[in-house]
């Protein structure tokens, strides 16, 4: 019965060899991705309508002044890249956090309801009190964090399971979606089709006053879910099992959704809730680099490059001008597909 | 055998104790419709309203009250498919969470509408409850596929989650057609959430025949149903075939989501709270649950009808509104109740 405590020194060699292997594939896989999305930000400020060389683009980034690229480029693609970019970082690292907390691929903010909280106010700023610009970037972060708290304190019931905190989430988002249709409809001079495309996600007519807070809250929250990062995949064990290797869960879960929440809010006050980003950025990441270690910060490429491709597509790609939303959503049904057909393999989670 | 029954009351209950909650429901959902067409955004007194069930549409009141009887029995009609829909559902997954709206059924029949109109050229009623009910019976289809995978089955957290899943990305195919239809966007805008306000005799005689083929594959059902509750296994035992009976019972319950999103746009949460409220009453037997969730369903959606006409006034609130804005804490409190397994 005495287990062997010296494992053979050929088994620990090739655990050791796994390691360093898997760990340089998950390096190459993320200076791959980092060169996708500088290829991608580099191509749409390049392409469009009009095509600006490479050289006249760098001389507008440094700031000189090109004739006929500046406007194009500096003021049209620049901030909507900018934003495209700072956006999909803060969808892809928040819901990959809410789904290797929840241990549930499809429980991701948008789909439970922590999106819909900053939505419903940034409508109903819009629409009832008239506001725009920063005021109603603030109303819909305020708005954001409360139902997060809502749905939070709502499944609080002697500590929260996660299968609670999802089902009340999905029950309040059907609350605030009925909300939204209301206000809408009591706004005939509101414009539908400009409200349709706020909820589906849009970067159309970004400007610097609205990605700097983008950025600066991906900086602040960001960090702190990647402090937490290892508390994260711990987690993806089991409470119990993550209690019992000594992680406070329920201080960790705070943390988490906190952060989480935040970048959702901020990001969707400025480009609307685009659709299914943050659902599907998590399993893509895990798909590509192997679960082996965090996936924030991959995840948070994925998204960025998500968002820059499906909006050049909607853009320039099919007959007429979509918002990014609307080619995100379109992604998401087929890998709801895939889900199915993995999980019969694979029975589940990320 | 005595002490069995007493363990479980909420299981069976004395057949007298149910005709008694039968005559009240009724007098409840008589009491209801006569409101419904007294109330509205305009008062009229009791003689008009006799005078316009005699035919009469001589002054405005009476023309109001012409206008408020079709809709009070599309709002009864529509809330008694819906709670039975709710009820064969539940029954159906054997899942307390189960609702045309939560399971996403309402918004693929929504999308088949939408994708027939832009496309299709749909315009006679008949063309819109086919699209609609094979839209319903698509989604329902996926999003018991989708939930029911993997470990475990189909719990309620993975049904639930599949449905809302499915549903934000019919919305986003949904907004994709809109967007690029201008002409379009106004009747989706108010179709979908959801309303009883524009019904006609015309139109409720069109959607009457799916809805009685609906009301009759359910209501028969309902024995085999109970078969269901005991677990599959148990089921196959006593000689059902299980396969069947589930396709067949939630078949008549697409139609019946079908015909009524096809009528009245997507209304949610009708379907779930009142199978739960009528097994309080009557108990679990699906042979009395599921004709009182017809009733009780048709009582919510007039209530909800007549509720939407009187908090916002002079302005009307549609019925979806108010039953999302009822049925939301309801469901928020069946999941704190329920004790839910971790994944």
């Amino acid at each position: 019965m005495s287990a062997p405590f010296a494992l053979p020194a050929a088994a620990v060699e090739a655990v050791a060899r796994g390691r360093v292997r898997r760990g340089r594939r998950r390096r190459n896989v993320m200076l791959l991705l980092v060169a996708i999305l500088v290829a991608a930000f580099a191509t749409t400020l390049m392409v469009g309508r009009s095509f600006v060389p490479p050289g006249d683009v760098l001389r507008v980034l440094f700031g000189e002044d090109v004739p006929g690229a500046s406007f194009t480029v500096g003021r049209l693609r620049l901030p909507r890249a900018s934003l495209s970019v700072v956006a999909g970082l803060s969808f892809g690292m928040a819901g990959v956090a809410f789904q290797t907390m929840l241990r549930n691929p499809l429980a991701s903010p948008d789909i439970i309801g922590i999106s819909w909280g900053s939505s419903a106010a940034a409508v109903f700023a819009i629409v009832v009190l008239g506001l725009d610009g920063t005021p109603v970037s603030i109303m819909a972060i305020v708005a954001g964090l409360a139902v997060a708290l809502a749905v939070y304190g709502l499944s609080f019931r002697g500590g929260v399971v996660g299968a609670r905190l999802i089902l009340i989430g999905i029950g309040i988002s059907f609350m605030l979606e009925s909300f939204i249709a209301y206000v809408l409809e009591q706004a005939p001079q509101w414009n539908y089709q400009e409200a349709l495309r706020w909820l589906a996600g849009s970067v159309n007519g970004a400007g610097w006053n609205q990605i700097v807070p983008v950025a600066i809250a991906l900086g602040a929250f960001g960090a702190a879910l990647l402090s937490r990062a290892r508390h994260l995949e711990i987690l993806r064990l089991g409470d119990d099992a993550a209690a019992a290797l000594g992680v406070r869960v329920a201080g960790t879960r705070i943390i988490v959704i906190v952060a989480a929440v935040g970048l959702i809010a901020f990001a969707t006050s400025a480009s609307g809730p685009i659709a299914f980003v943050a659902f599907l950025s998590g399993p893509i990441a895990a798909r590509i680099i192997g679960r082996n270690g965090s996936l924030l910060i991959p995840a948070a490429l994925v998204g960025a490059v998500l968002v820059l491709v499906a909006d050049f597509c909607g853009q320039f790609l099919l007959g007429m001008r979509y918002p990014v939303g609307v080619v995100t959503g379109a992604l998401g049904a087929p890998y709801l597909l895939y889900l199915i057909v993995r999980s019969n393999r694979a029975g589940g989670s990320l | 055998m005595t002490t069995a029954i007493d363990r479980a009351p909420q299981l069976r209950r004395p057949n007298r104790v149910r005709v008694r909650w039968l005559v009240v429901v009724l007098c409840v959902l008589a009491g209801l419709c006569v409101l419904s067409v007294a109330i509205g955004t305009r008062d009229v007194a009791w003689a008009d309203i006799v005078a316009a069930f005699g035919g009469l549409t001589d002054t405005i009141e009476q023309a109001a009250v012409t206008k408020r009887i079709p809709r009070t029995v599309l709002a009864a009609l529509a809330g008694a498919a819906l709670g039975l829909a709710g009820g064969v559902m539940q029954g159906v997954t054997r899942n307390p969470l189960a609702d045309p709206g939560i399971l996403g059924v309402n918004m693929g029949a929504a999308l088949a509408v939408v994708i027939g109109l832009a496309w299709f050229g749909l315009a006679s009623a008949n063309a819109y409850i086919w699209t609609a009910i094979g839209g319903a019976a698509l989604a329902a289809v996926f999003v018991y596929a989708v939930g029911s995978l993997g470990r475990g089955g189909a719990t309620p957290l993975k049904l639930a989650l599949a449905g809302a899943a499915t549903s934000a990305a019919l919305i986003s195919f949904i907004t994709g057609v809109v967007l690029g239809r201008n002409d379009i966007a106004e009747g989706w805008q108010s179709w979908r959430i959801g309303g009883v306000g524009g019904a006609t005799f015309d139109r409720i005689g069109q959607m009457l025949p799916f809805l009685l083929a609906g009301f009759a594959i359910s209501l028969l059902s309902a024995r085999k149903l109970n078969s269901l509750a005991l677990g599959d296994e148990l089921a196959a035992g006593l000689g059902e075939r299980v396969a069947v009976t589930r396709a067949v019972a939630a078949f008549g319950a697409v139609i019946l989501c079908g015909a009524t999103t096809a009528m009245c746009g997507p209304i949610s949460f009708v379907g779930l709270v009142v199978p739960h409220f009528c097994r309080l009453l009557v108990g679990v037997d699906h042979r009395w649950l599921l004709p009182f969730s017809a009733l009780t369903g048709a009582g919510l959606l007039v209530a909800a009808d007549v509720i939407g006409r009187i908090v916002a006034r002079p302005t009307e609130l549609d019925v979806g509104i108010i039953t999302a804005f009822i049925g939301a804490p309801f469901f928020i409190w069946i999941v704190r109740r329920t004790r839910i397994r971790e994944l």
